[in-house]
């Protein structure tokens, strides 16, 4: 039994954070947006985990605690950001955003 | 211990490209979800198994639910049900529920495997997370708490809904 190497949980973190980035800059609707970010979070997440456990050292897992308050923070404000939008201009699509009052 | 790692990889990435390229926004949740229960296996394979519990009941449950929350006051209207009832279909779920089929037999396979502590990776227990976060991280603790304290008094107030004071503020001419 062969445990994983690190360098390939790095890999596989920068192949999520290019789907996420992809996803953000691909899409036009705000809720996949931030599902994209939620995974590109995830994938930095993925990284500090696996740099934590090649050093067999806790604190990837503590910042990878952080990073899930973090994410949690984000994601309350950014969707209720996303509900006042849609209350607003009764779309979710982000290029209808883009005008500012005053 | 590696086809196991190289399944999840798999899963993790097809669902996730999958997730960003659906139209539907409820399918996209789905394979989100997948793509987050996938990444908890492969922590647990990392020897992280306190942070793959947090990834599926932080990820996976609380902040997905917020999203399911969004999805369903954005999408309420006169076809909502005709659209439930499209969401019923079998071939919608069919996707996720074959990801997430692999994903707990896998689960069920490390877990039954020959446990050698010579040749694995130590595992991190989360007493050690506990202690490395009271100690040297306990600033970072308290700002966490503060982020979230903000976070929550934001989405409060953003989410309030101001009864047409701003129409009314927007149809009115200023000049």
């Amino acid at each position: 039994m062969t445990s994983v190497p690190a360098e390939y949980g790095l890999i596989l973190a920068a192949l999520l954070f290019g789907i996420g980035l992809a996803g953000v800059l691909a899409r036009r609707n705000i809720i996949f947006i931030l599902l994209s970010i939620e995974i590109m979070l995830n994938a930095a997440g993925l990284a500090f985990i696996s740099a934590g456990s090649k050093w067999g050292q806790a604190d990837g897992q503590v910042m990878f605690i952080f990073i899930l308050v973090m994410a949690a923070a984000e994601v309350s404000v950014g969707l209720a950001i996303v509900l006042q939008l849609f209350h607003r201009i009764r779309t979710v699509n982000s290029d209808e955003a883009n005008t500012m009052r005053g | 211990m590696m086809t196991f790692f190289y399944i999840s990889a798999a899963v993790a990435l097809i669902s996730s490209v999958l997730a960003i390229s659906r139209s539907n926004a409820v399918h996209a949740l789905l394979y989100t979800i997948v793509s987050l229960l996938s990444v908890a296996l492969i922590f647990f394979m990392l020897g992280a198994p306190f942070a793959a519990a947090l990834e599926v009941v932080i990820y996976a449950g609380a902040i997905m639910v917020l999203f399911v929350f969004v999805i369903m006051m954005i999408s309420s209207g006169p076809g909502s049900t005709e659209q439930e009832r499209r969401w019923m279909n079998f071939r919608l779920w069919i996707g996720p529920s074959v990801f997430s089929a692999v994903l707990i037999m896998e689960l069920f396979a490390v877990m039954s495997l020959p446990h050698e502590p010579m040749s694995a990776k130590p595992v991190i227990e989360s007493k050690q997370v506990g202690i490395a976060l009271m100690g040297p991280y306990m600033l970072g603790v308290e700002l966490s708490s503060l982020l979230l304290t903000a976070g929550l008094v934001g989405a409060y107030h953003l989410g309030k809904r101001k009864d047409d004071a701003s129409q009314t503020e927007d149809v009115t001419p200023h000049d």
